[in-house]
């Protein structure tokens, strides 16, 4: 001990090396977990750009814009604009007429080309187009005698190729469109003629078969998905509510209320993929509601959402303080006017807050939808009316995402990436809302 | 008479019993009545809807079912083809009904021709056609008959439900406006009525867990009678043809779920542990409040989302590392890797948040008594509080493990189709979840075993998850009445 005052403080500030080895263990453990939410928000960024950075092409669609002349001759054989004679003019009659336009653009513009006949212009243009162009006079028929100016809808080739996603090397092997397409689009393009625009369609487009990737989008799944959605807040919320009502305050001590909570707990951790197969077994094999329809879509996403909404409005029951439920009954009110006069509408923030997440999650669930037949084939009609949007085949907006994701074409990836860039800013604004209402009507009691 | 028209004359019956009850209790004068007016109005309402409703749910169930299964049992032995069942001739029976009352609605035939038609000296079939309905063959007579048998049976049921139904809302009309005067306790009867409805609400908890069951365990029964139990279990191969036989072995897809769980859990454990430590013993306030919900927003994200993640991204990015260019361990982007990185990545938050609430709950004392000793943060951390804390955070990890189990869309399209026992960590494999997908999405017969073997997958991965879920809580749970 004397070695120790004899040398004062220094024994004591000097680190011996087992003290800075443990300093260094100190540190190194605290740069493992700096490390660990780095790599987290590492994983976070990187799935954030890849979906950015592969998905915002999506919204940008290549056209081309040309002035069509409306041949009568080709368009309306008698001469008499009705109606009735314009509609049995089929897409065959619009397509010389589309390519004509295209190909005498091209010899205006003196674009030195090889080809000869308009007939080769067909690869740049969609297949689309004429049922476009055809839609339109059909909507006007004045229009036919004119030269319009139309923006054609260009072939999914042309697009990769304005995008980088097609490129000479690429197409060596392709069938549908040559290099001198390509030297053809770049002139084109150089004078304005071929140009990118915002993709409207994408958004709110009907999906396409499978060899028109430029031409498919999203809106016929989107009120797929608007449908689903109605059925799970019609059902769940008030299900949800009642149920939670009962467990947390009626509900007597017993087996069959223990029963409950355990059954509600073990549904919340339920893999999504079972709720379809009841889906199916429940209401398509036995009760023989119409296949792919968004109303079975939204039955089982209403089973797999309620234990969370359940749950959470649960929280919320039990965070109103027992004083308010004691004053009401104090001056007379009964049991259930005490919860539904005063506990319910202190607690409605934090269940509408609870149910905007549990539809969130509902609106990104994919697995159920595969299995009750949302999937496998092409959503290219809108519902004609609030019954058949209900009732009628639909796809919804993940369902349609997977849909994209395994078609062949690599042009569908695109959309699918752009799939999800809509599917995940419909999750944002629901998040944003769920915590604009958090915090504007969170009480601390 | 539609059901939705019955549904609506039963809310107006309602509507006349909330008012007429109402009325009859304010209008007598003498005493003060015992409730509130409205609630007797309520107590009205509530007796002509309950019973007539339930009567109208019970009957719209039932009807189809007993009518399905007469109309099944008068089908003549011969009225089944060869090749076909008798499932599909019933669909068959359904779709000509359909089409022939279609028919009679759009005016194409009088309802007395469409019972008195017979096969022999009608095309049914471009009449229903003509209804929208196509037909793949022309109409059997036993077909027509039975359809013709179901349309009846169908009128009958539907008028006696009309009729019961109604009778039901009137009676109830009736009892309810008797009862509305002042003596009469109209609260405690509704109060009664909405606890009943509270508790039903509660109970669909209950319903949906025997839903669940049942559809498992009843298609999982018929699948095991047409292919042995012994062989599911026992066999190693999974090869389905939809030709006929097939070997239907679980060991492979469950190797490959587990091979790619227990990956997932690799990287999610690591990363979700060290993050939730540093979060909850080391970040300051501002630190917390935004890493946190950031790392959450990873829990967020729908699993399709990770699905292209890792078909399109992590997928080739690894095959360019370990694939034919690289180590060439790797044939193509689909592989246990991909998919067991990705959902990894899903897990971490997962992991952490739940982590974090454990450590959390770990008393400050046992922090401080180790501090008093003389210990530096980081030990205390590793002898006193993660120990403390470790049946929590072995519930949290069993929790991410049967997630792993169950998540679907990320081995669809990262793990690949080819189910096969191997170990390397780079070959494509498939899991249960997976094959419950392929096999029920194909254009497979129901009724075929390729079709239903995904019914006993889904029974497996039920029994699984369940049973981890269970565990897990019961841990979580005896944990906490530790410090509480």
């Amino acid at each position: 001990m004397t070695d120790a005052t004899s040398q004062g403080g220094s024994r004591l500030t000097a680190a011996d090396s087992r003290t800075k080895k443990r300093n260094a263990s100190e540190k190194r453990f605290r740069a493992y977990g700096l490390a660990a939410i780095g790599t987290g928000l590492f994983f976070l960024v990187v799935l954030l750009t890849s979906i950015i950075s592969n998905g915002s092409t999506a919204f940008m669609q290549t056209f081309i814009e040309v002035p069509v002349y409306l041949d009568p001759e080709a368009l309306d054989p008698n001469g008499n604009r009705d109606p009735a004679d314009i509609s049995k003019v089929s897409t065959f009659g619009y397509n010389p007429l589309i390519q004509n336009a295209v190909f005498e653009q091209v010899q205006d513009k003196g674009i030195a080309t090889d080809y000869e006949d308009a007939g080769d212009m067909r690869a740049l243009i969609s297949a689309s187009a004429a049922a476009q162009l055809r839609d339109r006079v059909i909507a006007n028929p004045d229009l036919i005698g004119e030269t319009v100016d139309f923006q054609i809808l260009a072939s999914s080739r042309v697009d990769g190729y304005l995008k980088g996603r097609v490129s000479r090397d690429s197409i060596t092997q392709d069938r549908n469109i040559d290099a001198g397409h390509l030297d053809l689009v770049d002139a084109l393009r150089e004078d304005g003629t071929v140009h990118k625009s915002f993709n409207f369609a994408f958004i709110t487009g009907a999906d396409a078969s499978e060899s028109r990737p430029e031409q498919a989008g999203l809106g016929v799944s989107m009120l797929g998905s608007l449908f689903m959605m109605l059925v799970v807040l019609f059902l769940a919320l008030p299900i949800g509510v009642a149920a939670s009502i009962y467990l947390e305050e009626f509900a007597p001590q017993n087996k069959f209320t223990d029963f409950i909570e355990v059954n509600i707990s073990n549904l919340a951790a339920v893999p999504s993929i079972v709720f379809g197969i009841l889906g199916l077994a429940a209401f398509i094999q036995f009760a023989h509601l119409p296949q792919s329809a968004p109303l079975v879509g939204g039955l089982t996403l209403t089973l797999m959402t309620l234990p969370t909404i359940v749950i959470s409005t649960r929280a919320s029951l039990k965070a109103v303080p027992p004083s308010i439920r004691d004053a009401a009954l104090g001056v007379g009110a009964s049991k259930m006017q005490s919860v539904f006069h005063h506990v319910l509408p202190l607690a409605m923030p934090g269940i509408l807050t609870g149910t905007i997440i549990g539809l969130a999650q509902a609106l990104g669930e994919t697995a159920p939808l595969l299995l009750i037949g949302m999937v496998g084939y092409i959503a290219t009609n809108y519902p004609e009316g609030v019954i058949s949007g209900f009732m009628s085949p639909n796809s919804a907006m993940p369902a349609q995402i997977y849909e994209w994701a395994k078609r062949a074409d690599p042009a569908y990836y695109e959309r699918a990436w752009g799939g999800i860039i809509i599917l995940l800013v419909f999750l944002l604004v629901m998040n944003v809302i769920a915590i604009i209402l958090r915090r504007k009507f969170e009480r601390r009691w | 008479m539609p059901v939705l028209w019955l549904f609506l004359i039963v809310l107006a019956l309602a509507a006349i019993g909330f008012i007429a009850g109402r009325m009859r209790v304010t209008s007598a004068g003498g005493e003060r009545p015992h409730s509130l007016p409205n609630y007797y109005g309520w107590n009205v309402a509530m007796k002509v809807m309950a019973p007539a409703f339930l009567a109208l749910v019970v009957w719209l169930l039932v009807q189809p079912m007993l009518v399905d299964r007469q109309v099944t049992a008068g089908l003549a032995e011969g009225a089944v083809p060869e090749g076909s069942t008798l499932g599909l001739v019933m669909s068959d029976v359904r779709r000509v009904a359909g089409g022939l009352d279609t028919a009679v609605s759009l005016g194409l035939i009088t309802a007395g021709d469409a019972d008195a038609m017979s096969a022999a000296d009608s095309d049914v079939r471009s009449l229903l056609g003509e209804a929208g309905v196509a037909l793949g063959s022309d109409v059997s007579p036993e077909v027509l008959e039975a359809a013709q048998r179901y349309r009846a049976m169908n009128a009958t049921g539907d008028f006696w439900r009309s009729a019961v139904v109604l009778l039901l809302a009137v009676g109830g009309l009736v009892w309810g406006v008797a009862q509305s005067h002042g003596t009469f306790r109209a609260r405690n009867s509704v109060e009664t009525g909405i606890r009943i409805i509270l508790l039903s609400a509660a109970s669909i908890a209950i319903l949906t867990t025997i839903g669940i069951v049942l559809s498992l365990v009843g298609n999982t029964w018929h699948f095991f009678q047409i292919y042995p139990a012994s062989k599911f279990f026992g066999s190693f191969t999974w090869s389905p043809s939809f030709g006929g036989g097939s070997e239907l072995g679980i060991w492979p897809l469950l190797w490959g779920t587990l091979y790619i769980s227990v990956i997932a859990l690799i990287v999610a454990v690591p990363i979700g542990l060290f993050a939730a430590v540093y979060l909850s013993e080391y970040a300051g306030p501002r630190m917390r409040a935004w890493a946190k919900p950031l790392l959450e927003v990873l829990a967020g994200i729908p699993t399709i989302v990770y699905g292209l993640f890792a078909l399109l991204t992590v997928g080739p990015l690894l095959l360019s590392v370990f694939g034919r260019d690289g180590l060439g361990w790797m044939q193509a982007g689909t592989a246990v890797m991909t998919a067991g990185l990705v959902m990894g990545i899903m897990l971490i938050p997962f992991v952490s948040s739940l982590s974090d609430d454990i450590i959390n709950s770990v008393p400050q004392s046992l922090r401080d008594g180790s501090y008093g000793l003389g210990a530096t943060q980081s030990e205390t951390i590793k002898q006193v509080i993660l120990p403390a804390a470790l049946p929590g955070i072995v519930g949290a990890v069993l929790l991410a493990a049967s997630r792993a189990i169950g998540e679907t869309m990320i081995v669809v399209f990262g793990a690949g189709a080819a189910a096969r026992l191997s170990l390397n960590p780079f070959d494509a494999m498939t899991t249960v979840t997976a094959k419950i997908v392929s096999q029920l999405t194909g254009d497979a017969d129901f009724a075929s075993p390729e079709a239903l073997v995904a019914f006993a997958l889904g029974m497996t991965l039920f029994i699984i998850t369940l049973g981890l879920n269970v565990f897990a809580l019961y841990i979580v749970r005896k944990y906490r009445e530790q410090y509480e």
